[in-house]
């Protein structure tokens, strides 16, 4: 872990020689094969990473977190497509936690530039920070990585798999391998023989694979490029799929943990007498700064958390939320830790009496995951080793933070990662895991289920943080001549990083700023300064990290913006977009059209439209509501993306279509509140989502021409925020900047 | 204390305090996992059962109260024989992360059973208690129309 944390620092300072430094240290080890971590059996043989087969067939490992974004489906596509095996025939696993599963695409946002505007320069930059994640094993579902990272690793594993098990048929046959083909799990032979994968994997194991043989082009595709059936739907359909709660072990114990409610802080004392005394309760632990309850059941283990009396320590924050937001607006006024795009000469510029200045001030508050499925984790110990189940976004983490929390070498730990009931980046922490583990140390060789309830949940996450923007723009002629953005928050980056490697990478903060310095609008003069607040609230990626808050505060501005100009919110943004990057445009024109946008007000109804580029994928959104008996009914969205190749489009338009309510029930309704240091919000009736009759009608439509590959799972949420807020102007007239909207507007529910 | 409970067409006799919810006899002492703990306050639906067909929250129903026979997703259909609201979820690709699901359609499956042509509004009124994190719901509407025809059908 030492050695990510010096790596991290050095790598971070993109721009100096550090790049230089990452490429020469990681070429003897990124040239490297990594060691394949699969373990076949009796009768099972693996051919790389990737592929494992036995005489049932053929299984495809996945290696990312399941979390609802189909990893299981399109991931196993990617490989399948090269393999030929049936669709039906194919199996899924996880596969464990290991460094062949890098994820080499996490890195690529850690480059502070413009990603929409990507130079060959740049792509060799973004080329050698593959090398971090691979050397050092980061094996991490988020960011939406997990297609462009594996969209030619899988696909090679596949065709050099296929290959292989050519070769093994063609000895055993005595049938040149030219005159050899491949369909459904078998090596097709002339003359109608026949041999099934199945028969050939122990001999293809032995064999060296060839090397750079080439891929499929994509007018051969069978399955990439098509909405194929979800590999986990019917599982998911008939209650048989494993998410962590649901892991059963023979004489298993079920548990709670009950933490300092002031996040962070001590606990001075507690008196279990009570919780002692009910039957069923087997043990109370002292955990330091909370208890676990040790009992038969679950709701028993729940009910007797309750009974123990605690006092707690104070926290290590300022507690109340208005401290809070104040601590994170002075720092406005603080020097910036960046200023990642300055364009032009903001400060030099001379206004003149036909311009119109445009100046706003805007808030989000912090907000929590809500994931359904509330943290987790099993964990058996027995004294040398210990596994840990969980539904983890980054199992190599959390096995080492379990093994340094129980004094295990991390190799003495196993993480089994099932499916994940919701992440949005909150099972990117471990922090649920090493409370399991902690638990089960206290108890070797009993496996122990630690649930938190769902106010134990609300009120321990790991929150978006709250944000304060400062904007200032110029309108010249009915363009923008000029913006200015200043964002405040605590950052993620340096939280999460710290947490995961004992150091907070220095330099410019890009996570913090993206979705408003990197936006693709042609603004001559256009800066944007990032102002980190120093809290100890603890603060982590959520669903689109940074452009959660920064492409409300930007598109809600932009709206002002074009408002002040007297233009149409939609043709204003397309003359940003149409001179910067011509996908950003054709979705914001592909949103116009599905749309029918007009232009023109309708009595009793309000439309607004956001664009956001994240992701590597520009997103557009229209949402249309209206006003019901004085009530806001949010009606429907029409959301359009550029994803390059759609690889599943139906699975792209779930996650549009996921990403769209997530960001709609945040922009409306979510809000995480402190008083005296404690989460005021405890279950949802207090931090509520939209719900089906709340839910707007959503029509998605993906386009295909930028030149690399988009991420899906996140892009959708940022514009989704401001284009509620704006359509909410439009029908009411009042511009809300603080959200969530509910403080000022009753939304039908 | 002892309690007899049908549950799935299987008889069993659990050995709990009266009080403990049926969410967590299910999960816990009978080992019936497909039904989810989401809040434990009657506010998501993930836990949502039928008892003598209609849909409870099984996290607000004591053990001594549960008053008829228990069914649960693992019962409704099977993977290789679905309930006409499964095939529909699958038709429709409804799921994403999946945990919500279970109890979406214990709650459609009822909802059908009593309402056989139902109109969005009916659809809203009836599966309003069941949250999506993920944001099935505009497939869950579909995926509902889609398996009242299917129960009309046949």
């Amino acid at each position: 872990m030492a050695n990510w944390g010096r790596i991290a620092r050095r790598t971070f300072l993109i721009g100096s020689a550090a790049i230089a430094g990452g490429v020469a240290f990681g070429v003897w080890q990124y040239r490297r094969e990594l060691p394949n971590p699969l373990e076949p059996g009796e009768g099972q043989a693996t051919l790389n990473p990737w592929i494992l087969i036995d005489q049932e067939g053929v299984t495809l490992i996945a290696a990312r977190a399941e979390m609802g974004q189909g990893v299981y489906t399109t991931l196993p596509a990617l490989i399948a497509e090269e393999l030929d095996v049936a669709w039906e025939d194919i199996r899924v696993m996880h596969g464990p936690a290991a460094q062949a599963y890098y994820n080499g695409a996490l890195m690529t946002h850690a480059l502070p530039v413009n990603d929409y505007e990507r130079t060959g320069f740049q792509d060799a930059m973004i080329e050698a920070l593959t090398i971090l994640p691979k050397t050092l094993g980061l094996q991490v579902t988020g960011g939406s990585t997990s297609t462009i990272d594996a969209y030619e690793k899988l696909r090679m594993a596949g065709a050099t798999a296929r290959e292989t098990l050519k070769q093994a048929a063609s000895e055993r046959l005595g049938i040149p391998v030219a005159n050899l083909a491949t369909r459904d799990g078998r090596v097709i032979a002339p003359g109608g023989i026949e041999v099934p994968y199945a028969d050939l994997g122990e001999t293809a194991a032995t064999m060296d694979p060839p090397r750079h043989v080439p891929l499929r082009p994509a007018s051969e595709w069978r399955y990439l490029g098509r909405a194929m059936p979800r590999t986990d739907m019917v599982a998911k359909v008939t209650g048989t799929a494993e998410f962590g709660i649901d892991v059963r072990l023979p004489g298993m114990k079920f548990a709670t943990v009950r933490m300092s409610p002031r996040l962070g802080g001590t606990m001075e004392s507690f008196d279990a007498t009570a919780a002692l005394a009910m039957p069923g309760v087997e043990r109370v632990i002292d955990l330091g700064t909370g208890i676990a309850v040790v009992a038969t059941n679950t709701w028993l283990a729940f009910r007797a958390a309750d009974a123990v009396e605690i006092a707690w320590g104070p926290a290590p924050y300022p507690e109340t939320g208005e401290a809070l937001l104040d601590a994170i607006r002075a720092s406005l006024d603080e020097a910036p830790n960046s200023t990642l795009r300055d364009d032009g000469d903001v400060d030099g510029m001379e206004i003149s009496g036909d311009d119109r200045v445009v100046e706003a001030e805007y808030t989000v508050p912090w907000l929590a995951h809500a994931t359904m499925e509330p943290m987790n984790a099993t964990a058996l110990f027995t004294g040398d080793a210990l596994e840990i189940w969980a539904g983890s976004q980054s199992p190599g983490f959390a096995e080492k933070a379990a093994a340094e929390a129980v004094g295990l070498d991390a190799d003495a730990v196993t993480c089994h990662v099932t499916y994940l009931g919701g992440g949005f980046g909150r099972r990117g922490e471990v922090d649920y895991a090493v409370l399991a583990a902690r638990v089960a140390a206290e108890m070797p060789g009993a496996p122990v289920q630690v649930t938190w309830s769902r106010e134990e949940d609300m009120r321990h996450d790991f929150y978006r943080p709250a944000a304060v923007a400062r904007m200032r723009g110029i309108i010249r002629g009915g363009f923008a001549q000029a913006l200015d953005g200043k964002v405040a928050a605590p950052s993620v980056t340096r939280q999460s990083t710290k947490r995961l490697s004992g150091t907070a990478p220095p330099g410019p903060d890009k996570g913090h700023v993206e979705g408003m310095f990197n936006q693709p609008y042609a603004i001559p003069n256009y800066r944007v300064t990032g102002h980190l607040t120093d809290l100890a609230v603890p603060v982590g990626f959520w669903r689109s990290v940074g452009n959660s808050f920064n492409g409300f505060f930007m598109e809600s501005f932009i709206d002002e913006m074009a408002r002040a100009a007297g233009r149409d919110p939609l043709a204003f943004r397309l003359d940003l977009a149409e001179r910067e990057h011509a996908p950003s445009a054709g979705v914001l024109e592909a949103v116009a059209q599905m749309s029918n946008w007009t232009g023109s007000p309708r009595r009793g109804v309000g439309r607004g439209v956001a664009m956001t580029y994240s992701f590597h994928t520009p997103v557009a959104v229209v949402v249309e509501v209206s006003d019901r008996d004085g009530d806001v009914s949010i009606d429907k969205a029409w959301v359009a993306c550029d994803v390059g190749t759609a690889l599943d489009p139906d699975i792209i338009r779930q996650q549009m279509e996921g990403g769209l309510v997530y960001g709609l029930s945040a922009a409306a309704m979510e809000e995480i509140t402190f008083a005296d240091g404690e989460v005021q919000q405890w279950n949802f009736p207090d931090y509520d989502a939209l719900r089906i009759h709340t839910c707007p009608e959503i029509e998605v439509r993906i386009l295909e021409t930028q030149d690399h590959l988009g991420g899906v799972g996140e892009p959708a949420t940022p514009p989704a925020m401001p284009a509620l807020a704006n359509a909410v102007y439009d029908l009411t007239g009042e511009r809300i900047r603080d959200l969530p909207l509910s403080r000022r507007v009753r939304f039908v529910f | 204390m002892t309690t007899r409970l049908t549950v799935n067409g299987v008889d069993h006799e659990v050995d709990l305090p009266d009080d403990v919810p049926l969410l967590w006899v299910l999960r816990d002492a009978l080992g019936l996992t497909g039904t989810k703990y989401g809040c434990g306050v009657a506010a998501c639906g993930a836990c949502t059962v039928q008892i003598d067909g209609e849909a409870v929250r099984s996290c607000q129903v004591a053990l001594a109260d549960v008053w008829g026979t228990v069914t649960t997703i693992e019962a409704l259909g099977t993977p290789d024989a679905l309930h006409a609201v499964q095939a529909a979820w699958v038709e429709h690709q409804v799921a994403q992360c999946g945990f919500c699901q279970s109890g979406q359609i214990m709650q459609a499956a009822a909802f059908l059973s009593q309402t056989p042509d139902p109109t969005d509004e009916d659809i809203d009124a009836a599966m309003s208690g069941n949250l999506c994190r993920c944001g099935t719901y505009p497939r869950i509407r579909a995926a509902i129309h889609t398996a009242a025809r299917t129960l009309r059908e046949t």
